[in-house]
């Protein structure tokens, strides 16, 4: 099993170098970016993880990479609306995806916050905020597909996320405003 | 009556908020740098071993390698107490010692050049059980060092730090009790409070004798000092920082990293930086000490502490930086959770081939609390005294006196708490839940639940030293000088809060500078809760003083005396005559007023909490659940309620509360491995696992700075776990003494299991 899983993702890869000459195409809160596979510092080595494309060749170092073992939701960024992460992700394996990072939140020309940033502002839900970006975009992800979560469901959303501040409570508070405010709107 | 504040005690938002929650804030290993090269460390294989050999020299040849350093080769770099710790030794005395430094151009080349290094060892027998390593034939770990006892008391604390306490006449004190309890009581599942962000520095080194390095620790002017200490008087250090990813303490021992890259810089010529992986950080930095306590408490039927005398055994690793700057406090703090007359409680710290003990939130009392409430209660259990009762009754009250870390006796002249426990007490339902020693609150089937209390209190609120600047400028803006980096307190934030409150102008146009040492004064960096008391302090006194000069240059033009000057929002009047006015702006035309400000140390204060604590344990699967906690202070005055809040919500994570239900760092004592260095083997508590927690909070005026206020965030993981354990006792009908109360601990305790089954080297040494 173990084997053809190994097998399985060599054969993705050079199917990726055949179809985009040595390209990886990725967008990147909404910034299309081709990015060469090699050695070189600005290339995509198969090795790289996307924590690392997003952190060391493109300059994006909101994401967080704490563990760098999928354990602790530092790292996570939305790919395709889902939340995933980033330091478990080989960039190779991103060829055509969307990405949005904490950076792709706000509109820094306008000056405007997402709401969630917002209210992890209002509830200052976070401490120390390192694992904050993972946080937002983790909640974010959830209130993507699920607007109006219940608390249950957004501390299952947030389990992946390690802090050891505890700022969760806060945290809770900070996303279950958005999804009031969302549904006052609506 | 309690003054109404502009600023003070109002939820504002954090300074930094923006660029947190929006990614924008540089943490260490976000910065870029100029011709970086990356430095890794090799780590020792073996848990105590002699370096017969080091071939490095294919580690050299490879491409894109700048750097091998040896214990051969690097500077006579030494640190802790004593100063004896090299940063890279001939023997290696744990299981991730540090033995070669390599600096490349790439971490992934740097990684393959460690691989190439060859090490030749002598493989020594090595010692991890703390008893085990006070026997005449035990291995060494130091020459200087004989019997693995390292020599208490610490310099950094005074002439004559405390060792321990001893006081008035324990044989008497017995005499005088009437229970008289003893035991064996252990704290020694050496949790990691693990920051999210990994310990790590970058230096540059400016030949011949500069450096400046980039740290990730909230005291960066003591980083600065440590690293004097170790390079020497010639060589001139900057340390700069940043915010930082969360430390609990521990990252203000971060001198061990920081050297590396150092040394690399050093060789080099280049900037080098060196950040731990995961990996490092649980297995080469910081672990909280070990503490063994057996000893004997008398005390009277009214719950009066009459005696308490033993030995205190800490295990502090392969070194100590602070473990006997732990000792001196935690010995205070008991003082100040006990009111006794005669204490003879004597400390011993033992070297063991395991990974470091060092600075966690707790600082030594913790430590201490969780072995000597545990032996309190035999006392309670024996005369039938109600714990919250016993513990309200001895915490501190106004004129009590107690024996501080400088060993010098201070006179308490701090709040009575008495009202804030009893306030924690209501919320808690303490007095309907309580049912007496050893009985559950009830008994639903396979589950039981169970009530337990703890209380700690810390005087290093007013410990050290802090210095401040505040900058009036002629744009109307202000800015603070201070060392103090933010690493989640909101402490910056707040700096900005009161000097406001001092001005009367908004926030907005107050910033800071970075800390960074050569434009920032010294300060001691938060620590023991200082933050509120001692580092504000130094703001307020530095506004008030910016304000003094401010008056002193607007009297002449109001033809007033600077004393009855008042001003607010930038506009200054003479008081009672509001039309005699004036704009900052005419006062302040091409000029600058720097107004500093100074605390020193005071002793005279304890802050204090309670916490309140409700468990489940299921006595099939033998695993306890946290229902419930409730957190009783009093802060004086509340600065900013939401970052109180959320530092007493961090009385669960960071080595605290759950460090009684399942927080450990498992040792393997037939190899020295580490079984737990990794975010999935180590356990920690998830969002779906959040027991509600309550945060009673009183505001009885100190008599501390001009807002009254004293900080508690560092100690709200300290009454916690004595308080888990006391309630999964009560909840099981049987006496625990170890943490965390895994389910073996439990189950065993419940006879359920064999009594051999997972027990560690202590429980078979202590077993009957």
């Amino acid at each position: 099993m173990k084997g053809a899983k190994i097998s399985g993702k060599k054969f993705s890869t050079s199917k990726a170098i055949d179809r985009r000459n040595d390209l990886i195409c990725l967008t990147v809160n909404g910034k299309p970016y081709e990015l060469r596979i090699g050695d070189s510092y600005d290339a995509v080595n198969p090795a790289h993880t996307l924590a690392f494309t997003l952190r060391e060749t493109l300059g994006l170092t909101g994401t967080k990479v704490s563990c760098d073992n999928g354990a602790c939701g530092s790292c996570t960024v939305i790919m395709d609306g889902k939340a995933v992460l980033s330091c478990m992700t080989l960039t190779i394996e991103c060829d055509g995806k969307k990405i949005t990072t904490i950076e792709g939140l706000s509109d820094p020309g306008k000056g405007t916050l997402d709401p969630l940033q917002q209210s992890f502002i209002d509830f200052t839900a976070f401490q120390c905020g390192f694992c904050t970006p993972g946080m937002i975009m983790s909640a974010k992800a959830l209130l993507n597909e699920n607007p109006h979560p219940t608390e249950e469901e957004v501390k299952e959303a947030l389990s992946g996320n390690f802090c050891r501040c505890i700022s969760h409570y806060q945290v809770v508070k900070a996303i279950m405003e958005v999804s009031e405010k969302g549904r006052q709107q609506q | 009556m309690i003054k109404e504040y502009r600023y003070i005690g109002k939820i504002t938002p954090r300074k930094d908020g923006a660029e947190i929650v929006t990614g924008g804030a540089k943490f260490l290993d976000d910065i870029k740098f100029p011709d970086l090269l990356h430095g890794k460390v090799l780590r020792s294989p073996y848990p105590h071993a002699l370096i017969k050999r080091i071939d490095k020299g294919k580690a050299e040849a490879l491409k894109g390698v700048k750097a091998v350093l040896t214990w051969e080769d690097v500077p006579d770099w030494k640190f802790g107490n004593p100063p004896i710790f090299r940063i890279l030794d001939h023997k290696v005395r744990y299981i991730g010692d540090a033995v070669a430094l390599v600096a490349a151009e790439t971490k992934e080349i740097a990684e393959k050049a460690l691989n190439l290094i060859e090490v030749e060892y002598e493989v020594l027998p090595a010692v991890f059980d703390i008893e085990e390593a006070l026997k005449a034939d035990a291995p060494q770990l130091y020459d200087e060092c004989p019997g693995n006892v390292l020599p208490l008391g610490d310099p950094v604390l005074g002439p004559k730090s405390l060792e321990g306490i001893f006081m008035g006449d324990v044989e008497k004190g017995f005499a005088e009790a009437d229970i008289i309890a003893e035991g064996n009581f252990g704290y020694e599942n050496i949790p990691n409070p693990i920051p999210p962000e990994p310990p790590g520095a970058v230096a540059s080194w400016e030949e011949p004798n500069q450096v400046t390095m980039w740290v990730s620790t909230q005291a960066v002017y003591l980083a600065k000092k440590i690293l004097t200490d170790i390079f020497g008087k010639n060589v001139e250090v900057r340390t700069i920082g940043g915010p930082c990813g969360g430390s609990y303490g521990s990252k203000i021992m971060s001198w061990q990293v920081q050297c590396y890259a150092a040394a690399l810089s050093r060789e080099t010529g280049r900037p080098v930086k060196v950040i731990f992986t995961k990996e490092e950080h649980f297995g080469s930095f910081v672990l909280r000490p070990a503490t063994r306590l057996m000893a004997k408490v008398g005390m009277k039927r009214d719950g009066t502490v009459t005696a308490v005398s033993g030995k205190w055994i800490l295990g502090t690793g392969y070194y100590s930086m602070t473990t006997q700057a732990q000792v001196a406090v935690g010995s205070g703090e008991a003082q100040i959770a006990v009111r006794c007359p005669n204490w003879d409680l004597k400390p011993i710290i033992v070297c063991t081939n395991r990974n470091a003990s060092g600075i966690v939130r707790g600082f030594g009392g913790q430590e201490l609390k969780c072995a000597l409430i545990p032996l309190l209660s035999q006392a309670m259990e024996k005369a039938g005294l109600d714990p919250f009762e016993v513990l309200k009754k001895n915490f501190i009250k106004p004129g009590d006196g107690y024996f501080w870390r400088d060993a010098n006796w201070y006179t308490y002249r701090g709040v009575d708490y008495t009202r804030a426990m009893e306030k924690g007490a209501e919320v808690f339902g303490w007095k309907e839940k309580w049912k007496g020693w050893l009985q559950p609150t009830s008994v639903n089937g396979t589950k039981r639940i169970g009530i337990g209390v703890g209380v700690h209190g810390n005087a290093d609120v007013g410990e050290d030293i802090s210095e401040a600047y505040v900058r009036l400028e002629p744009d109307g803006k202000v800015i603070i000088h201070s060392s103090l980096a933010e690493h989640g307190t909101g402490q910056r934030s707040n700096a900005v809060k009161v000097v406001a409150e001092v001005l009367q102008i908004p926030m907005e146009l107050i910033s800071l500078t970075a800390a960074d040492t050569r434009v920032t004064p010294i300060e001691w960096g938060p620590a023991g809760s200082r933050g509120t008391y001692a580092i504000l302090s130094a703001i307020i006194k530095a506004a008030e003083d910016a304000k003094k000069k401010l008056f002193e240059h607007a009297a002449p033009l109001l033809e007033a005396d600077p004393k009855d000057l008042e001003t607010k929002d930038g506009v200054i009047w003479v008081k009672g005559c509001p039309e005699r006015r004036i704009d900052w702006s005419k006062v302040m035309h091409l000029r600058t007023i720097l107004g500093s400000g100074r605390f020193d140390a005071d002793y005279t204060f304890s802050n204090c909490l309670m916490a309140f604590v409700e468990v489940e344990v299921d006595t099939e699967t033998g695993k306890v659940t946290l229902l419930r906690v409730v957190n009783a202070t009093d802060v004086g005055q509340i600065i900013d309620p939401q970052g109180l809040e959320g530092q007493l919500n961090g009385c669960l994570g960071t080595a605290g509360v759950d460090s009684a239900l399942f927080e450990e760092t498992i040792l393997d004592h037939f190899t020295g491995h580490m079984l737990t260095s990794n975010m999935i083997d180590y356990k920690w508590r998830t969002s779906l696992e959040l027991p509600p927690i309550d945060n009673v909070v009183l505001e009885t005026p100190f008599p501390s700075h001009q807002f009254h206020a004293v900080g508690a965030g560092e100690i709200s993981t300290s009454p916690g776990p004595s308080a888990v354990l006391m309630a999964t006792s009560n909840a099981i009908g049987s006496w625990l003494h170890e943490y965390p109360v895994t389910p073996e601990r439990v189950l065993r305790a419940l006879k359920k299991i064999g009594n051999t089954r997972g027990e560690t080297t202590y429980e078979k040494i202590h077993s009957s």
